[in-house]
């Protein structure tokens, strides 16, 4: 372990941290551009040139607020909760690969913080973690509205890891790794995973949808029955914090969909390039590409489709998904068997 | 370096283990048990067991601790609902788990834990593959029985849920 390593994997943190804030924060002000445009309206546009200073304003916003904390609450797990559903939005990125390795200053600087050899099974650790954030943020509140959000939000959750689980079962059958860096290597070209595995990423997605309580599965926060959700008593920057957990948390899934079934940081007529640096850069580039277009697909999702019932919403997972996930794991072995992969 | 880390992890765990008892707030017990399986797993880490580190994680911290913090704010348990044990009870209770602590200990000794923590024969061994690979040849009977042990305990579970079995 020399000094360059440790300077090196810092930048690379400190780099990963900072583009998946931004990149939540603008997600923001996409999201409501986006809510404007399909809603016939211009959307935020006084902040600045087109509004682009509207996420710092939201931000200066929710900072000068009142703090406000309930009596009768526990103020440590009222605190927690918050910062748990934050952390565990931004420590999933650490297994992401994001390009090829670079060459600089003769070393060989790869883009991924960990090559856990059990990256998969660690991002669903790190999703399994983030209920507590919501879990407990509900429970510290004192209030039966927000326990009562915090329990459903906790039990969807619980409920789609299953599906989500049995469906990435069919592709690491095929791949035959749990390193979300030899997955990418493997889909080199256009031998993506999703032209073999269509019917387990359409499960995956609809289940990164309920992990990241987007809409139609954004039932933790129902205004019309809940008051407002699990974090009904929470004010200023810890509401905000929740908020943003979950943009973030958009943006990782986005990554981890595009690694796992779009080939990741490949692109076709990637081995045209000969400058592996040059190649290495475009393939942050397209990977980046194809994170954004994940995330305007949420978007769109949102304003397009209203929300589950809850039953509705159980019935979903239970009895479709998790049939459909099974289903999916015999045909590939069917096919493995068959084809050879 | 891995000895002393042995030893604060060993530290830490039996830490929350203490305050899983002595916590007065069943959500409290439950969050500090959270804490220990946490130690747990990095413990594994340290023997280089990734998949038992990780599936710890995922199973005990991610699914079967959210599944007791549920039901324990379901039940509301306070002061005055709790149900008071007799003192014949805990007398009977405190036998028990000594006498639980008496086997522990003299296994421990049997098998010549002494000074050393314990260290793998084959460090891999708790690599995916070397473990997948353990688990379908040599153990296969017994992880196949186990998985349908627990497959009967979901189904008896579901039924027993169930008020109407028409």
């Amino acid at each position: 372990m020399d000094i360059a390593f440790i300077i090196e994997k810092l930048i690379l943190i400190s780099a990963i941290l900072a583009i998946s804030l931004v990149i939540a924060m603008y997600t923001t002000l996409a999201e409501r551009k986006f809510a404007g445009f399909f809603q016939d309206r211009v959307g935020p546009n006084r902040a600045g040139p087109w509004g682009l200073l509207q996420p710092l304003a939201d931000g200066v916003k929710l900072f000068t607020k009142e703090e406000i904390i309930p009596t009768h609450a526990g103020t440590f797990l009222f605190v927690l909760g918050p910062s748990l559903s934050m952390f565990t939005a931004c420590i999933t990125t650490a297994v992401i690969p994001w390009g090829q390795d670079l060459f600089l200053f003769g070393r060989n600087i790869s883009l991924q913080v960990a090559d856990i050899n059990v990256g998969v099974l660690y991002v669903f650790g790190v999703v399994s973690l983030g209920v507590y954030g919501v879990m407990i943020g509900g429970w510290a509140s004192n209030n039966k509205f927000s326990l009562l959000a915090a329990v459903r939000s906790a039990s969807q959750n619980i409920s789609y890891e299953i599906a989500m689980g049995l469906s990435i079962i069919a592709l690491l059958m095929m791949t035959g790794t749990l390193s979300l860096r030899e997955i990418s290597e493997q889909q080199s070209g256009m031998n993506w995973n999703i032209f073999y595995q269509p019917l387990g990423f359409l499960i995956f997605m609809i289940c990164s949808f309920a992990e990241t309580n987007r809409t139609p599965f954004d039932l933790p926060e129902c205004e019309t029955e809940l008051v407002g959700g699990h974090h009904t008593e929470y004010s200023s920057m810890k509401l905000g914090f929740y908020l943003f957990a979950e943009y973030i948390n958009m943006f990782v899934s986005s990554a981890i969909m595009a690694s796992l079934y779009f080939g990741g940081y490949n692109y076709p007529g990637m081995h045209l390039i000969s400058n592996p640096n040059v190649a290495a850069l475009i393939g942050v580039a397209a990977f980046f590409t194809k994170i954004l277009l994940f995330i305007f697909f949420f978007i769109w999702v949102r304003w397009t489709v209203p929300r589950f019932r809850y039953d509705q919403l159980m019935k979903l997972g239970w009895k479709v998904l998790i049939p459909l996930a099974i289903i999916n794991i015999a045909l590939t072995g069917a096919g493995i068997l068959f084809f050879g992969k | 370096m891995s000895h002393s880390l042995f030893y604060l992890l060993s530290f830490i765990t039996l830490f929350f283990a203490l305050l899983v008892v002595f916590a007065k707030n069943p959500i409290h017990s439950a969050l500090y048990m959270v804490m220990t399986f946490f130690a747990i797993t990095c413990q594994y880490l340290i023997l280089n067991a990734q998949f038992l580190a990780i599936v710890n994680f995922i199973v005990y911290m991610g699914a079967i601790m959210v599944l007791i913090l549920f039901s324990i704010m379901f039940l509301n348990l306070n002061q005055d609902t709790e149900p008071q044990k007799s003192s014949l009870l805990k007398f009977a209770g405190v036998i028990s788990a000594g006498l639980l602590m008496l086997t522990l200990v003299g296994a421990i000794v049997k098998t010549g834990g002494g000074d050393v923590p314990f260290e793998l024969v084959n460090s891999n061994i708790g690599l995916v593959k070397n473990l997948g690979k353990v688990l379908f040849n040599e153990f296969l009977l017994p992880f196949e029985i186990a998985s349908v042990l627990l497959l009967s305990a979901m189904v008896g579970a579901v039924l027993l849920a169930k008020k109407d079995i028409n």
